[in-house]
């Protein structure tokens, strides 16, 4: 009973396919990508439309307001409203805009957002696209972000667009650092690139009772805690929102639009939020694996977005907390920090898979990762480093 | 199937090449370029050597796209300018793919049939790069490191 439950997604999809048994091969494909993305975009646009509302009654909560109340019952229909609002708004275009490229930038931001949604295992059997380098796909389709940011500031033809991008693009290059050895220790002891096989290899637990999910080893802490720290760069939350921050550059490189287009960067700068926690939870949370045993009963995909939500909740969290960073502090973070720990993760995760993958292991691996944090924090000398700016040009 | 895949995408990279070689606007140009790197990958992706695909997606439009774009911007001034027609581009390009032309023809890999190889695999690549191919690999780490290097002393502040 349980299983046909966990597969009922999958079981659906091949019932529809099997009425056009008999048709040729490509056709069959086709159809079979075609319900992938419909799916896809179904269930993520509901999840966009759901967490905008849902950002703002937290973040409302934290700062003892009420939030949006009156479209809908507990205004959850409030995104619709805001839909609407985007759609009849008129759509402005600078005159010295460059026309083309200020059209293309929303749209290759969305498209990509969504992309990378596509190589994630949302639960067993249940990857829309799967494909041999997946979390290479990931990150090399991602990486187009920047061009598309780039496409914005410049084509806007403003000094704030062109600023903010600027400043994008140099925090998006310096945390995809970050963000990519991180994931090495992973692809290293499951010796595959593919999501699937990453999950699978989380399945089971220690002693029946703590799963073996990645997180909970020295290495793979640690490398959570840096994977989700440069998620929050590359998806431009607040702590680390500098490159729109709305009391330096207005909108940084988000100025120039409006309306629909300007919901559109939006809505792809929440994609690319549920596609690096995605990411995040199937590389060390063990992906759509239950946490106990017991619990295996509840199906593979609600346990996915059980910590996709955990997840994104911990980003509204933090950004209904923390103040905006300053960028040089950012990038001295990135550079002198974030980059020799995320290094000393893949070694780290060496010594624990040499070790023999048991306690003696987690033990020397955590040593490795103390020592290299120890001496960092004595070579950075926070104190000093970091303190009051100054100014060279003002005054 | 493939046939019709293979020549769509092979009109989809040329038109982007031209449109790079002869757009006026230099950011114009540098675009269309990228557009046609993402042609090349997908052509990549049709002969099933997906990780060069994705690699020339990672590096070439992530990196470089973005390198020359920044370039385009922080250098030129007259970026609208028209420079009228460049004669001496047409000739290399003539001289390049004359020679490329001539080398294809050449070769005789031409006339024999493909062995039949292994599915190409990450797996299979990143054992060949650690094994056969790691004194290469290596070099050209130190090489890239240097540069990186080298760039951070050229943009150095310096000390008063």
């Amino acid at each position: 009973m349980s299983k046909s439950i966990d597969q009922v997604f999958v079981n659906a999809k091949q019932w529809l396919l099997s009425w056009l048994a008999g048709s040729p091969d490509w056709l069959i494909q086709v159809a079979s990508i075609l319900i992938n993305v419909f799916m896809l975009l179904a269930v993520f646009l509901t999840l966009f439309a759901l967490i905008s509302v849902l950002e703002r009654k937290i973040l409302a909560r934290m700062q003892n307001r009420y939030g949006p109340n009156r479209v809908g019952p507990f205004g959850l229909f409030q995104p619709i409203a805001d839909g609407i609002k985007m759609l009849i708004k008129e759509d402005i275009v600078p005159a010295r805009a460059d026309k083309i490229v200020h059209f293309l930038a929303p749209v290759l931001i969305a498209a990509v957002a969504i992309l990378t949604l596509a190589v994630i295992p949302y639960g067993r059997n249940m990857t829309p696209f799967t494909i041999d380098g997946g979390i290479l796909f990931f990150f090399a389709v991602g990486s187009a972000t920047e061009l598309a940011v780039f496409m914005a500031g410049w084509a806007s033809n403003n000094k704030f667009s062109m600023l903010g991008a600027m400043r994008a693009i140099a925090q998006m290059f310096s945390y995809e650092l970050p963000l990519i050895i991180t994931v090495l220790p992973v692809v290293m002891v499951v010796g595959s690139l593919m999501p699937d096989r990453i999950v699978s290899a989380q399945a089971g637990y220690t002693f029946g009772l703590v799963p073996r999910w990645f997180v909970f080893t020295p290495w793979g802490g640690v490398a959570f805690i840096l994977f989700f720290v440069s998620g929050l760069v590359e998806s431009n939350r607040t702590p680390f929102d500098v490159p729109e921050g709305e009391s330096e550059i207005v909108a940084g490189h988000m100025t120039e639009y409006s309306g629909f287009k300007y919901a559109t960067f939006f809505m792809a700068e929440y994609i690319g939020m549920f596609a690096v926690s995605g990411l995040s939870a199937t590389l060390f949370l063990g992906g759509w694996h239950a946490a106990v045993r017991v619990l295996e009963i509840v199906p593979s995909y609600v346990w996915f977005f059980l910590k996709l939500s955990g997840l994104l909740f911990v980003y509204i969290w933090i950004r209904g907390t923390l103040p905006r960073t300053r960028i040089d502090q950012m990038m001295n973070f990135a550079w002198k920090f974030m980059l020799p720990m995320a290094f000393t993760c893949v070694i780290a995760a060496a010594v624990w898979h040499y070790a023999g993958r048991g306690l003696r292991g987690w033990l020397w691996s955590l040593f490795v990762i103390v020592m290299v944090y120890s001496a960092l924090s004595i070579l950075l000398d926070t104190r000093r480093k970091f303190g009051p700016r100054v100014y060279r040009f003002a005054e | 199937m493939s046939n019709a895949a293979f020549v769509i995408i092979a009109i989809f990279t040329l038109a982007a090449a031209l449109a790079a070689a002869t757009l006026r606007k230099l950011m114009h140009a540098a675009l269309s370029f990228a557009v046609a790197l993402v042609g090349l990958a997908a052509l990549f992706f049709l002969l099933g050597a997906e990780f060069v695909g994705l690699a020339l997606v990672f590096i070439y439009i992530g990196a470089v796209a973005v390198l020359i774009v920044f370039t385009i911007l922080l250098t030129r001034r007259d970026v609208g300018k028209d420079r009228g027609f460049n004669w001496a581009g047409v000739l290399i390009a003539l001289a390049v793919f004359c020679g490329l032309t001539w080398s294809i023809l050449k070769t005789q890999s031409l006339s024999i049939v493909a062995p039949h190889i292994r599915a190409l695999t990450v797996k299979r690549i990143g054992e060949a790069l650690m094994t056969g191919y790691v004194w290469p690999l290596q070099c050209v780490g130190l090489l890239l490191t240097a540069a990186l290097i080298g760039a951070l002393i050229l943009v150095m502040e310096e000390k008063r």
